[in-house]
Order: C-alpha cells, then structure tokens, then sequence
C-alpha cells in the first residue's frame, strides 16, 4: 500500500458508522436501526430503499440529531468530519441547514400553515446570518425560489395556497438556504402525482448535479432511486441486506428482498415483467419481535433450514456490489427467479411448468 | 446518471409573475368577501336577538298596563288612559314596528321601579360594568395564556399538575361563591385576618369618582371582585391554551423549524405557542356569554352598581323595560365581542379568508 | 373432540342478528371500562360521585327529615358549629348539616334532569341538522348558531321569571338554554358520519331517513353524546346553583344553590357565618369536579385525537 498522498481525497459529507438507534416504547426498547454504516460523498447520489418501519426516516433524522428524545444512539454519524451525536448544541444548530438539510415531505403539515413561504424561507437565512438584511434575505428567498421553477412573487403566499408539488419545490429551495453540501430528501416525492414527482425529481437531481452537493434520497419507491441515484442501500429491518450501483442493482438484485422491491415496479420492455409478483407476502416484521435468523426468512422464496438460525452479515458479492443473504450468487437473475416462483404458486399442483 | 423524461410542459413550471399576481389578487378579494360575510352573519344574529327581544317579553308582559298602573292609576278610564299612551293595544305588527323605531336609539321606556327612562339607568350603569369586565378580562388573557403556556411546555411536571388542578377546581366553582369567600376572608374579617377590603359598592360615601383620591377609592373597592372575576375566567383560558399548546407541539413542521437550526426556544415561542393561540381565540369566542354572566354575579355579591346588579334588582318586581333593556345590551355585546374575536382570528389564519 | 359415549356434540346454535349486536356492544362497554380504570382523576372522580349519589338516595338515613322543617326548628339562628349541630344553624335554626344532605338531592336531580333535556333537545337538533342538508338544514345550523351566541344567564333570567321559580322549571330553563353546545357537536360528528360509505349503501338499499338517523347515526355518535352529557351535567348543576342564588330556587325545596342564597340574602356575610357559605359550595365544586373529570377521560377514550396528548 503506498504512502499517504499530501493532496488526498476530502472525507466524505456524511459518514455513518454502525448507527443503532432505539425508540423507548411502552412495551420495551424498539430498535429502529440496527448497525448500518454507509458514506455519501459530495457530488453522490445515494438512495436508501425499504419498506415503511424498516429505519430509512430514522435514520435521515439522526443525521441532525432530530430523533424523538429518549432515543438512544450507538455508532457515530460524522457530518463533515464531525459527529453530529456528540456535538454542543450551539455547533450542532449551526450544522443544521448550514451544512445539512432535511428536504421533508412538503405535501401535509411540514411547512407553518399560518405564516409566508418567503418568511420561512428566510428564516434560516437570518438565524444562521445575523448580518444579512431583511432585504438581502428577500432577493436571496427570491433566487432560491426561481431556482426551483417558482415565480418570485409566490413568496408571499400561504402554504394552502400552493399544490402539492410546488409545496415541495418550496421545500427543496427552504433546504437550500443556507447553501449546505448535503441534502437528505426524506420520502420528497411520496403523495405526489407521477407527473409531478417526476418534475420535482428533476428539479432536485438538476441542482444536486449543478452545484455539486451530496444527496441522501430515502424512498420506498425503488424506480426513483434506480433512475436518480448513483448508488442504491436496500433495508430490511433496521439493516441494510443489499449495496450497490443504482443501475445494476435495479437490474440485477442479488437479495430476495431486494428483488421484490426492484420487480415491484416492472419495466416496460422487461420480459420478466410479465410475470412480475404482485407484492411479498406477509407483512413487514415486528421490530421488537424479529425472526430469528435472517430476519427477511418468514418471506422469501429461498429460505432454508439455515435461514432461521444464522442471521447473515452484510458481505461483499462483486466488485461494489454488497449482500447479506446466505444464498446469493452473483450469476442468478433474481427477478427471473420470482417471476417463475410466483408463476408456480399461481398455477394448480401438477401441471406442467412454466418457461 | 440518468436523466428522467422531461414533462416540464404538463404543470407550468415557471409561470409568469402576472400569473402569481392574478392569484394574490384575487386571494385579497376573497378575504374582504369573507369579511362582508362575517359581518353580515353578526348583523342578522342581532336581528334576531331584537326580534327574540320582543316576543320573549311580550309573552312575560301579558298585562303592562297593570304593572304601569299600579300606584298611579285606580279607574279604568286611567288605566285605559295609560293603554292607550303607550299603545299597548295596538295590532302586533304595529307594536312591533314602534319596537323597532325605539330600539335604534335605545329606547327601552321607562323603568317600572325607578320611573326613570331605562336608556339613563343603563348609562349610569355602565362605567362599573365595564371597569369591572375590561379588567378582569384582559387580567384573565394574560394570565390565563401564562399560566397554559409554561404548564405545557412542562408537561407532566410539579408546575403543570399544580396548575392543571388548580384551573380545573377554579373552573368548577360558582364565580360568585369565590367572590363570597374572598369577601368572607377579607373584607368582613375573618379570625386574624383584618377587614382588608371595603365591604362592596364602588365608592366610599362622599368621594370624588373622578379625583386622584376618588380614583384610588375605586380601585379599592374593585380589587376583591376584579380578583374574584380574574381567577374565575383565567381558568378556562389557561385549561384551552394548555391543551391547544399540546395539540400543537406535535406538529410536522416544528420539526421543520428545528432541523433549521432553531433553538427550542425559538421553536416553542415563535411557532408552536404563537399557532396554538388560534384555536384558544376560537374556544373563547365561543363562551363569551360566561363573562356577562360572571358580571352579573360577582356584582350582585360585591353590590358594585353595573348592569349586572341593575339586572338582579329588576328581578323582584320584575321591572320589565329594565330587564329587557339590559337583555338586549348583553346580548348584542356579545354578538359584537364574537364579531370582533372572529375578524381577530381571521386576521391571524389565513387559511380560513377563503 | 368426541364425547365419552363416542357420539360429537353439535355445533353451537348459530346466534342472531339481535343477539350478535349486544354481544358486540357488552364487549365495546368493557374495552371502555377497562381503559376507563386507567384514567386515574376519571376513576377519582366516579367515586366522589359515588359517595355524593349514595348520600343523596340514603339521606333520610343519615340525617333527621325533621330537621328540614322551618318551624319546628330547635337550634338557634346562625349558630356557629358545636357538638349537636356539626355545622351549625341556617338562619331558621334549622342544622345545616341536614340541609346540606338533603340539598344534594335537589342539586343532583335538577342537574340530570335539566341535561337530559338539553341532551335529547342538542342531539336531535343536531343530527336532524346534519342529516337533512340544504334549506332545512341550514336554518337549523343558524338557529343553533344563534342561541349559542346569546348570553345563558340573561336568557336563563327571563325565561325563569316567565316561568316561575320551581325545579322543573329551573331544569327545563336550563335545558332549553344549553342545548347548543351539544347540538353542533353532534352535528359535526354526524356530518363526518354520513359521509361515510356505508351510509350511501343503506340508502340505496332503501333505508329511510329514521331508520338511518336512529340504526346509523345515533349509535355512532352516541359515545361522542356519552361524555358530552357528564361535562353538561357539571354545566347544569352550575347553572341550577347560580339560578338558585339569584331568586329562583323553589322556596319550598333546599338546595345547595338555595342555602347560599339564604345565607347571602340574610347577612351571613357580616355575621362571618362560614359554616353556612362553605360547605354547600364546597359541594357543589366536588360535584362538578368529579362530573369534569369523569367527562374528560370519556372524552380522552372516546376521541382518539386527544389520547396521545395525555
């Protein structure tokens, strides 16, 4: 290994090292997040995948120290180096917006229905700025929402006054106040038209890309990350059971679950589509009652006796290509193999089999 | 990275600035149709009090002219004298219309029990009333806010249960019954504590109202029912806040606020408790009756000459015009204080102009 | 699963319609109970009244019915409290522990029976005002509207000097005069009801107004109606007890309202008469109390918005 270069790569924008995260329950400790680590660096797109409950939001929040208090936190999760768990407040709020921010789902109550998008825009440009005048906070408020597609002039609307795509849009030009390198966009598109998440799709990968800023994507929807992203984490349970480039990941998943999500949403042109599942069986699990063994078991088409006792670790399959699953092979077409397995249930015991 | 199917023609992305002023234009006249409505919606309520007015006490006052007569008049001839000045047997429609005219200016006849024009009872009246309600009313906000806002934002700890207690207990009991007991403790003396306080009325005999003395004189005597009035309305008050600061504290976009850095500080004073006062202004519009009939009460019990007093004394008789005069004046007050609580919340809500 | 003599024993006998409802609604009142017994100023509140309602049925158990009698009175007027009269004389002579047992039955039946009134009168108003929509609808919104805007004791006045003072009246005054609050209530409640999608299919399968308004409506609503009555109780004794203090109490009945009227009108005040001015409020802000916060946990059970916010 050769000797350090002077000039070295900067670190990464946002690094998470093993993060478990617990709420504290009536009924016992749930763990949200169970050890998952990851690194986004700037000009990255990365997407994180899964079903709801499966720790993707809890994990945007904890990035900023936004979990509900009395949650407990193990791992680090460094913002520029710095570990936002362990901040002082004063440092922390000076993080926030500054050198991350939350692009929240705009569409229901995350913007103050009583006051003007300008001034909540504005807000934080004030707060993180005490020089900046009322004036210089307005033509900036007015850049950011030109930005986004938005006239000017709608600054000085009310929330309910707006769609719920260009309230979204609001969100993305709030996130970009205070010019942070980091943006977490938390289900952005969720509750939107197709047409319309598309638009603020674009609209958000376009000035990621034109500015040069890092963005965590968190979705359920898996063709939004497979079309926006450059690399894809899939979670299950608190953990993350697939890792790899967008693009081969959609195409080609190696994890059951991962395959499910990838063929839930067929692509026109697919001959697997044809027969694509329609949805898993069975419902997510109960965090605080998980399977034992791999928690995914209970649902997959592959499970074996193995699988109920031995909870597989997050290994790497190919050259950037991570799994946690004991029976991943790099050579097998997973959504090929749901679609026969699904055809196979569909069809009556004792006739012949599918192609 | 691949680029996603460019539909920028569906949804007008960039619409134009005349667009956006289109809409904020036509969002003004909304808010101003929304202001004629309420208005108008306050306008009709009064007309009918002025109608229930008028039935209400035609249907007590089957005989005025027996209750007029008394004392004045003994035969018949005087006593149909006296129907026939007054009208009192004139078709409805008619009696109604003379009811109408006189109502524009207040003209509620003369009292049964003093023989005076009940508009000049009601005047004189007035000044104690309102000393009496504006004090404690705008005592009772401030506190009552006060007290619901910390007793929130320290939910479940010592403040907040002492305090939740003690406003549910003061909402529990008869305002009046406080104003005994205050009375009871401290103006008549009780054990070791002496008489503190003037034993009701407004004045001391033989003072100025108006002069600084007079004024202090006043104040003297207002403390124990303005105190008594103060704590009875700041129950509510403090109980709605409280519940609405709750209601609001577990909104989405505190958690906006706070992700911009805000301090919690910040966050709890500049959005929560500031969003949690609309519905407060809404709960309490909706229960303005409670503060006239505290006035009437706490009155009665510190013998403080308002309206209120000037209504339970007209009760023995019962002195008819008076009783109506006051009814009506309690009544459109309300409708006003409703009226202005409304345009208030509209003004804070924008959501609701629409 | 077969019996000793080898032979199955039959199915259970299907159950009907009628019995499938009440076991339904047997089981939702213990879920209620049970989450009820969680409440503890709810529970507090139930045994307060408990004591107050057994006080008030077994009165004539506790204290001496004589004792009510104004002329056959032993003690002297305005007594201060001693060993026979515990909490001393009313201004007859008369002990005031006495009236202050048999006040509760005034205070209490009035009460109930004043917010049975309002209670039928606010949810009929408010779901015929829900149900029947456009010109009907309207006009009683606004008329519900209207008497909520007008002040309750000014009114209360009137209609109490029209109708003299007596214990029906008193309670039929309040009810006549409270109905609105619990008639927008309901009104909204219905209105989210009947947007629901099993109400369109019941008419489509014929049901006719009543039968929607009282299978449908009423029961859904009835829970909302449930803590709504136990706060308007709290409101009615209130209402009875200033009423009372102001004149209108029935001369011939003692009530908690009444004894303070006495007590006000013949001087206790100056003659520091404590033992006549405390206790009958004092009762009354138990009463009302306990009422409030029986209402509230209902409220907190049966709304679930405000359950997280306990």
């Amino acid at each position: 290994m050769s000797p350090p270069v002077e000039d070295e790569a900067p670190p990464p924008l946002l690094e998470v090292i093993d993060l478990h995260v617990s709420y504290p329950t009536a009924s016992g400790p749930l763990p949200a997040v169970r050890g998952v680590s990851f690194s986004v660096d700037a000009g990255e797109s990365v997407g994180i995948a899964g079903e709801s409950g499966c720790g993707k939001s809890t994990i945007a929040a904890t990035v900023l120290r936004l979990q509900p208090k009395g949650a407990s936190v193990e791992g680090s999760v460094l913002v520029n180096g710095q570990d936002t768990q362990r901040m002082p407040w004063g440092q922390l709020r000076a993080v926030r917006w500054g050198d991350a921010a939350i692009v929240f789902q705009g569409a229901l109550h995350s913007l103050n229905p009583v006051q003007r998008i300008e001034d909540q825009i504005a807000e934080p440009i004030r707060l993180h700025d005490e020089s900046v005048g009322k004036g210089a906070a307005a033509t900036r408020v007015g850049q950011l929402l030109e930005s986004v597609g938005l006239p000017s002039g709608r600054g000085s609307a009310y929330p309910h006054q707006l769609s719920g795509g260009q309230k979204q849009r609001v969100m993305i030009a709030m996130a970009l106040a205070c010019r942070p390198q980091l943006i977490l966009a938390d289900e952005p598109t969720t509750a939107l038209d197709v047409m319309v998440q598309a638009q603020v799709l674009s609209v958000l990968t376009d000035l990621v890309y034109d500015l040069g800023l890092g963005l965590l994507l968190i979705s359920h929807d898996l063709s939004v990350l497979g079309t926006t992203c450059d690399r894809v984490l899939v979670m299950y349970a608190g953990r993350v059971v697939e890792h790899g480039p967008a693009a081969s990941l959609f195409d080609h998943p190696l994890h059951p679950y991962g395959g499910a999500l990838a063929a839930a949403f067929p692509r026109v042109g697919d001959p697997r589509a044809r027969f694509a599942p329609v949805g898993l069986p069975g419902d997510p699990p109960d965090p605080q009652a998980l399977p034992s063994g791999c928690p995914f078991h209970p649902r997959c088409a592959l499970a074996t006796e193995e699988c109920t006792t031995t909870d597989p670790p997050l290994e790497p399959m190919a050259p950037c290509r991570e799994v946690a699953c004991l029976h991943a092979d790099e050579s097998r077409d997973m959504k090929l193999l749901l679609a026969r397995s699904r055809l196979q249930a569909a069809r009556p015991a004792g006739s012949a089999t599918a192609p | 990275m691949t680029h996603p199917i460019d539909v920028t023609g569906i949804e007008p992305v960039a619409a134009s600035q005349s667009a956006s002023d289109e809409v904020s234009a036509s969002s003004r006249a909304a808010g101003w149709r929304w202001f004629g409505r309420k208005v108008a919606g306050s306008a009709a309520t009064l007309g009918f009090i002025v109608v229930v007015n008028f039935f209400l006490f035609r249907v007590i006052n089957k005989h005025p002219e027996r209750t007029l007569a008394r004392g004045r008049a003994k035969t018949p001839e005087q006593v149909q004298a006296i129907v026939d000045k007054y009208g009192l047997d004139d078709p409805l429609p008619r009696q109604f219309l003379v009811y109408l005219k006189n109502i524009v200016t207040l003209d509620f006849g003369d009292s049964y029990q003093y023989s005076q024009p009940v508009r000049g009872l009601m005047l004189d009246r007035l000044w104690p009333t309102v000393a009496l309600v504006g004090t404690s009313t705008v005592l009772s906000i401030i506190f009552g806010i006060w007290i619901g806002t910390i007793a929130a934002w320290n939910r479940g700890r010592t403040f907040d249960g002492v305090s939740t207690t003690s406003t549910i207990t003061l909402y529990s009991m008869p305002e009046w019954w406080l104003g005994l007991i205050l009375f009871l403790f401290l103006a008549t003396g009780f054990g070791p504590i002496p008489r503190l306080f003037p034993i009701g009325q407004l004045k001391s005999a033989g003072v100025d109202g108006w002069s600084l003395n007079g004024v202090i004189d006043q104040t003297w005597h207002l403390v124990l029912p303005v105190v008594t009035l103060t704590l009875a309305y700041l129950a509510e008050y403090a109980l709605i806040m409280r519940s609405a600061l709750l209601d609001e504290m577990g909104e989405d976009y505190l958690q906006t606020a706070r992700a911009k850095g805000l301090s919690d500080l910040l966050v709890r004073r500049r959005h929560a408790t500031r969003n949690a006062l609309l519905p407060v202004v809404t709960l309490v519009s909706l229960n303005l009756g409670f503060i006239v009939s505290g006035a009437i009460t706490v009155e009665t019990v510190f013998s403080i000459p308002g309206l209120g007093l000037l209504t339970t004394d007209a009760l023995r008789i019962p002195d008819i015009p008076v009783l109506q005069g006051t009814f009506f004046v309690f009544s459109a007050s309300v409708v006003i204080a409703n009226l202005v609580s409304n345009l208030l919340y509209g003004w804070l809500d924008p959501r609701v102009r629409v | 699963m077969t019996t000793t003599d080898g032979s199955t024993p039959a199915a259970p006998a299907p159950l009907s319609a009628r019995q499938v409802i009440w076991r339904r609604r047997k089981d939702s009142a213990v879920r209620t109970w049970r989450e009820f017994r969680r409440h503890r100023s709810g529970v507090l509140g139930m045994v307060v009244l408990g004591v107050f309602a057994l006080v008030a049925i077994f009165a004539s158990l506790l204290v001496d019915p004589e004792g009510l009698s104004r002329t056959r009175a032993t003690g002297l007027p305005l007594e201060s409290p001693s060993s026979t009269y515990w909490l001393g004389t009313d201004e007859y002579g008369r002990s005031v522990l006495t009236l202050l047992v048999y006040g509760a039955r005034v205070s209490l039946l009035v009460g109930l029976f004043a917010t049975l009134i309002s209670m039928v009168l606010g949810t009929l108003i408010g779901i015929a005002s829900a149900f029947w929509g456009g010109w009907v609808g309207a006009a009683l919104f606004r008329l519900t509207e209207w008497f909520l805007v007008i002040p309750f004791l000014p009114l209360a006045l009137v209609l109490a000097t029209l109708l003299g003072g007596s214990l029906v009246t008193i309670a039929f005054v309040i009810g006549v005069t409270s109905w609105p609050g619990t008639a927008l209530l309901i009104r909204s409640q219905s209105l989210s009801i009947i947007a629901r999608p099993y109400m369109e299919r019941a008419r489509v399968l014929g049901a006719g107004d009543w039968h929607q308004m009282t299978r449908h409506i009423l029961p859904n609503v009835m829970p909302m109606v449930f803590a709504n009555t136990t706060l308007t109780v709290a409101g009615a004794i209130l209402s009875e007890t200033t009423l009372s203090f102001l004149g209108f109490g029935d001369p011939t009945r003692v009530s908690w309202g009444t004894m303070l009227d006495s007590a006000f009108t013949n001087g206790a005040l100056t003659l520091g008469a404590w033992w006549f001015l405390f206790p009958p409020g004092i009762c009354v802000v138990l009463v009302v109390l306990s009422f409030t916060l029986v209402g509230q946990s209902l409220e907190e059970i049966f709304n679930p918005r405000l359950r997280q916010r306990r």
